[in-house]
């Protein structure tokens, strides 16, 4: 070609100034902009135009900067967030409502969201709902479920001034404490962080879900390409090649070595320069497969001659949970009118738009790596075990993390970066691609459950019966815990005096399935919450007073023998929905009486969860310092993850030691620098951690007023002359100076570690479990087009019990982005390994399927929360998709018992329901 | 290894006469497609030819050009004919691929389920494909061969869609069906085309995509409507829609819907396309 561009410089205009950058031919712009010109604020979630998050203007128009040649941007005018945050009004104002209405959470999808939405108001001022639903239709978020941020700009538009944000005591709402960075694009998530010269990896997988493979020539192929610097495969791992979250189950090789379970399987990875990697073809990389007939559902697994997978697990039955009171089969059969019924779902992908990233390197003979996660310490506990070093020598510092869900609890791309760095002595960086992250980590375990329910003519329950068999893919990851929980909760917060439910988790050559909000409760959900709906048109109740009717309360025995004297507050969450009950079924009486295509109703679900591990310790520690300069400083290790750790955790702090949230100084989770505050799972973070934070504040409050001797309800100031001390009449100001400060600079310095009271489960699963439960209830109203079977959420109620919130504006944010991925999973989530690898065709929802949703604060304190709190993250997921279930059979009649509840399911129910 | 914006037509069209040398235009099938395996051969960017880009009225009709994306169609001021083709425009992906992505890239990537095309069968819509060997043009059904086969050879590049002068107050609409809002790509998606004439459906055009190899046109459906009473039509509601009408179709069963389930929503989709189309007709149009 005569006038090729490359190697020539393409020049363009980047945020009002000229740039040049010598590009690779058809280099994505997106990459241009990271890696050549800085602008980390562009994001990449999908690299195919499925996501949004690296959206950008050029001259003007949004478009995917993954999508576009650089060299077509050619002499254009591109501008990003951060130059829209310098330059632009709209951005301005964004910036403000953004964070007034919460409406980033983890801020991954906020670049995107932000700068269509300049877009938008630059053409249209105060614009509706609708219409900035089809502005920012093409930006995906996983944590929001929209609403917030369609509010945001509603209101950026409309030029409003945000409302005023509270004080920042425990009850008030405030902005997030992390949230300026995410709303400005300023916000380092996991590939925003590795140092220009960094080495880059990249890991070689299975294509087959069942294997042998050899390696050919590994030498030969490193020498024929100069830019590679390492190849490592098992023989490089020094210690254990294996990882895993549950003592026992350490079973996941970091590179397998002669066999491979799953597509995605790792085998060995590829270090080299940046240039090199970009122009690498992992089709060229020397390995020969052969494949194996793969185990792909339950059935298969358990089929007697089945191949097994691991040693020791016969018939592939990884471990079983089992929980009983009472005498179940007695009851039902003694029950006025049972019901029973077989539900099906399906493996459910996390969706954070942001893939897995980071980069590790040495620091003297300590490796670092900085990359996201939601368990910073357990990644610490991994790879001592892989690298054989001792705990001193590993540092994990967490980078923001772009949504987790449940995934980045595990370790992913960890190990092969510690190992890569420790072998090349040099920096080495990764980032998942969207088709890696969702081939190779872990997903929601897809459930086949059989359950039985009875009750009396009086309509109280009369007996219960749940199995259910979990596949949990190839290797353990959380499956056991899944396997355990899921007997405890799938009676749901009922009073049920004769239960028995028995579970398995079954390995299969699918991807592992693990840890995703609400580990098994939501399918059992399902099951349980589809089942009342039947019992009680059985019965000739009402839905909701069934549930009432038979809802648990104080003094009345869990499934597991617990008796809470106080805080059960399912009860409370149910009546709550009562006048909009009432209503929802007016309304949709009178709107079906007009139409015959298309039918409304109603559904109610109720939900509950055990808020930190089962049965077993785990403790949070939080530490706190003064400084002689009187500063307070918090070392907060709980990770923010979007759910608002970074807030709450100061709030109750702050709250516990006497002074306004604001004057607090934050240190961020870094295994150097921050106790061990648990991982981000189990919605335990408000309730353990916050117990911690509480503990801390009050003990340097006693310390802070024990130098002065002053009365324990003395108040405290910080300001800039100090810290000082008002005790009735009477003011001190503390002479921190003549005190001596710790190495780390404190002259007061406290740590405390809050761990739940549980008891062991016997072989009955009788015990206590869990300190405290939260409780849910939502309600939906959905229009069925019943030609199509395509269904379409109307609006949500969601009654929720927190005990006390924190910050109510978290509570609604972590409401409705539970209640969005909820929908999805009812209505249109299916991961098939090999068929919806990405988000083309894994489909999530977008801000045009969710509606608008009422979140109904209901606080029944807690003895054991901080300041009466519950935890929420995984409460807001469990009811949602049966709820939606209930509302289309009250539409049509027609009760799906298989998700998703696409519109070709959906259909097929219809007819056998006998619409024509 | 190289990317040329090319200034002209025939700049463009030299280039591509080297063996691996690739048109791209919106990059929106491209880079999707090409995901992160290094770029092998040449790519020629044609959206900077000059009047490649852009809707035109002449003698002959409507000219789209090759270069024209989903914003400029939806932008354009065109009759109501053109309705269906805007309605597709506004539901292809997000604004982010109608700003990038060409009406004739949608067309050059052949999907089953691209959705421009089968409101442009319904317009009657001619290709047309310009190489150093010179110009030539066919109908779009003769133009998609089957799932990602055209009858482009290489070198060709697509310059124009021709849309013959239609009938006026003729009315196009589009329904499309998918699993979520935006970003989706059809389970099935119907056009259709209908000019009435005092009451009566003088011309029926209809086109049904993601139900075949390619979008077809339903041509004993058009035949039995043409003629009919508006008002007929409107009364026979589902029922304008007999099985034998759908013959041209043989959907596939995949992750987005089984093959019944799309026979099934293609009549639906069909028969209220037509009930829209005729109550728009009837609005603008007397
Ligand atoms: C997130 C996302 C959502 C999408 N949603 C939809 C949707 O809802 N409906 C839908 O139909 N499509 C959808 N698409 C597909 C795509 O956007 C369209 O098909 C688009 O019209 C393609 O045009 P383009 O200019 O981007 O093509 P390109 O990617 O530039 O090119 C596509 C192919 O056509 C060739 N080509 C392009 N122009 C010419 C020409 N003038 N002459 C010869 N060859 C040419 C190229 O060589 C290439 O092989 C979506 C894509 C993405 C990424
Ligand atoms: S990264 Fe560009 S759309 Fe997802
Ligand atoms: S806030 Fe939108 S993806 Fe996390």
């Amino acid at each position: 070609m005569d006038k090729r561009t490359a190697p020539d410089l393409t020049a363009f205009h980047l945020n009002g100034q000229v740039v040049e950058v010598a590009a690779d031919p058809g280099e994505r712009l997106s990459h241009a902009l990271r890696e050549r010109l800085g602008a980390k604020d562009v994001k990449i979630g999908c690299n195919a135009g499925d996501c949004g998050a690296c959206t950008v203007l050029v001259d003007g128009a949004p478009v995917c900067a993954c999508l576009m040649p650089v060299q077509q941007a050619a002499g254009a005018k591109v501008e990003t967030l951060t130059g829209l945050v310098k330059a632009d009004p709209h951005a301005d104002r964004l910036v403000n409502s953004f964070q007034a209405h919460q409406a980033a959470q983890c801020g991954i999808c906020t670049p995107g969201m932000m700068v269509s939405a300049v877009a938008l108001l630059r053409a249209q001022s105060a614009p509706d709902a609708a219409q900035v639903q089809d502005a920012l239709g093409g930006v995906l978020c996983r944590c929001t479920g929209y609403r917030k941020i369609i509010d945001a700009v509603v209101e950026a538009g409309a030029g409003h001034a945000p409302a005023p944000e509270g004080s920042g005591d425990v009850g008030t709402t405030i902005r997030r404490l992390d949230g300026l960075p995410k709303v400005t694009g300023t916000e380092a998530f996991g590939d925003d962080v590795a140092p220009p010269d960094a080495l880059v990896l990249r890991v070689i997988r299975s294509p087959h879900a069942h294997a042998g493979f050899t390696f050919g020539d590994l030498d030969g192929f490193r020498a024929a390409n100069p830019g590679i610097v390492a190849v490592l495969t098992a023989a490089d791992v020094p210690g254990l090649n294996a990882f895993g979250v549950i003592p026992g189950f350490i079973d996941q090789p970091v590179f397998a070595v002669d066999h491979v379970l799953f597509r995605g399987d790792a085998v060995a990875a590829v270090v080299g320069d940046a240039a090199t990697m970009a122009r690498f073809d992992p089709a060229d990389f020397p390995v020969t497969w052969e494949p194996r007939p793969p185990l792909m559902e339950v059935e298969d697994a358990l089929a007697p001659g089945a191949a097994q997978l691991h040693p020791g697990r016969a018939h592939n039955i990884m471990c079983g949970g089992h929980v009983a009171c009472g005498d179940a089969e007695a009851a039902l059969a003694r029950a006025d009118v049972t019901v029973e019924g077989q539900f099906t779902t399906v493996f459910v992908e996390h969706g954070y738009i942001e893939p897995e990233a980071g980069f590790a390197m040495m620091d003297g003979d300590r490796v670092v790596v900085q990359a996201c996660t939601q368990a910073p310490v357990m990644d610490q506990d991994a790879l001592m075990q892989i690298l054989a070093l001792p705990r001193e020598r590993i540092r994990i510092v967490p980078t923001a993390v772009g949504g987790g869900f449940g995934s980045k609890i595990d370790v992913s791309l960890q190990p092969f970066l510690a190992l890569a760095a420790i072998r090349t002595g040099r920096a080495v960086r990764m980032t998942y691609e969207r088709v890696e992250t969702m081939q190779s980590t872990t997903k929601r375990h897809p459930a086949a459950i059989s359950m039985r329910i009875g009750a009396s003519r009086d309509g109280r329950l009369c007996g219960m019966t749940f199995d259910g068999d979990f596949n949990t893919g190839a290797y353990a990851s959380w499956g056991p815990t899944v396997a355990n929980r899921v007997p405890v909760h799938a009676s749901g917060p009922y009073r049920v005096a004769d239960y028995r439910a028995t579970t398995r988790a079954v390995n299969t050559n699918c991807v592992p399935a693990g840890a995703f909000r609400g580990f098994g409760v939501p399918q059992s959900a399902v099951a349980q919450e589809s089942l009342f709906d039947m019992l009680a048109a059985r019965l000739g109740m009402d839905a909701l007073e069934f549930r009432i009717l038979n809802a648990l309360d104080n003094g009345v025995p869990t499934v597991c023998g617990q008796v809470f004297a106080q805080g059960v507050g399912v009860k409370p969450c149910l009546e709550a929905l009562r006048p909009a009950w009432a209503a929802a079924q007016a309304d949709c009486d009178t709107f079906n009486v007009a139409h015959a295509t298309r039918k409304r109703g109603v559904g109610v679900a109720a939900g509950w969860y055990g808020c930190g591990n089962t049965s077993m310790p785990n403790p949070s520690t939080i530490r706190a310092g003064l400084r002689a300069d009187g500063t307070v400083v918090l070392h907060q290790g709980a990770m923010d993850i979007g759910q608002g750790s970074n807030t709450v955790i100061p709030q109750i702090f702050a709250r516990a030691f006497g002074v306004p949230v604001h004057d607090i100084a934050l240190i961020g989770a870094d295994t150097d620098l921050t106790p061990d505050a648990g991982k981000t799972s189990a919605s335990r973070q408000t309730f353990v951690t916050g117990n911690a934070a509480r503990l801390a504040g009050e003990a340097l409050r006693k310390a802070v007023l024990g130098q002065v001797n002053a009365s324990p309800d003395a108040v405290i100031t910080l300001d800039t002359a100090g810290l000082t001390v008002t005790d009735g009449a009477q003011t001190f100001t503390l002479d921190l100076a003549r005190l001596s400060p710790n190495p780390a600079g404190y002259v007061l310095e406290v740590a405390e570690t809050y761990d739940p009271p549980t008891k062991p489960l016997d072989k009955n699963g009788q015990g206590e479990p869990y300190a405290q439960y939260g409780y849910a209830a939502h309600l939906v109203v959905v229009e069925v087009d019943i030609p199509l079977g395509r269904v379409r959420p109307l609006r949500f109620v969601a009654a929720h019990d927190v005990g006390q919130a924190i910050n109510p504006l978290l509570v609604e944010g972590q409401v409705h982005g539970g209640i969005a991925q909820g929908l999805g999973m009812a209505l249109m989530e299916e991961y098939i390994p090999h068929r919806t690898e990405n988000l083309h065709d894994y489909l999530i929802p977008t801000i045009g399927d969710v509606p608008p949703i009422e979140t109904l604060i209901v606080e029944v304190p807690d003895a054991h929360g901080p300041y009466g709190a519950k935890g929420l993250g995984e409460h807001v997921l469990i009811p949602t998709a049966p709820a939606i279930l209930n509302a289309i059979a009250h539409a049509t009649g027609a009760r799906i018992t298989r998700l998703p509840a696409t519109p070709a399911r959906v259909r097929a129910a219809l007819k056998e329901a006998g619409h024509a | 290894m190289g990317y040329l914006v090319a200034a002209s037509l025939s700049e463009a069209l030299d280039a591509l006469g080297r063996p691996d040398a690739a048109v791209i235009a919106g990059g929106t099938d491209w880079f999707p497609a090409q995901g992160s395996r290094p770029l092998k051969g040449d790519l020629v960017d044609i959206t900077r030819v000059p009047g490649l880009r852009g809707i035109t009225q002449d003698a002959g009709g409507w000219r789209i050009g090759g270069a024209t994306t989903w914003t400029d169609l939806i932008r354009a001021d065109l009759p109501p004919a053109f309705d269906g083709i805007k309605a597709a425009a506004r539901e292809v992906g997000s604004i982010q691929i109608q700003n990038a992505g060409t009406v004739a890239g949608n067309l050059c990537n052949a999907s089953p389920a691209a959705d421009g095309v089968p409101p442009l069968l319904t317009l009657g819509a001619v290709v047309e494909l310009a190489s150093t060997r010179g110009i030539r043009r066919m109908g779009l059904s003769e133009f998609l061969k089957g799932p990602r086969q055209t009858a482009r050879m290489p070198g060709e590049v697509l310059t124009a869609l021709i849309i013959p002068d239609l009938p006026v107050g003729a009315q196009g609409t589009f329904l499309k069906l998918g699993a979520r809002h935006y970003l989706v790509i059809s389970i099935a998606m119907v056009a259709a085309l209908v000019t009435l004439d005092r009451g009566r459906i003088v011309q029926a055009a209809v086109a049904v995509g993601s139900c075949s190899a390619t979008a077809q046109r339903l041509p004993a459906l058009e035949a039995d409507l043409t003629g009919r009473s508006a008002a007929d039509v409107l009364a026979a509601g589902a029922g304008v829609i007999l099985p034998a009408h759908l013959a041209p179709l043989a959907p596939i069963g995949d992750v987005r819907g089984s093959a019944d389930y799309r026979m099934e929503a293609a009549s639906t989709l069909c028969a209220r396309a037509l009930h829209m189309a005729i109550e728009q007709g009837g609005q603008s149009h007397g």
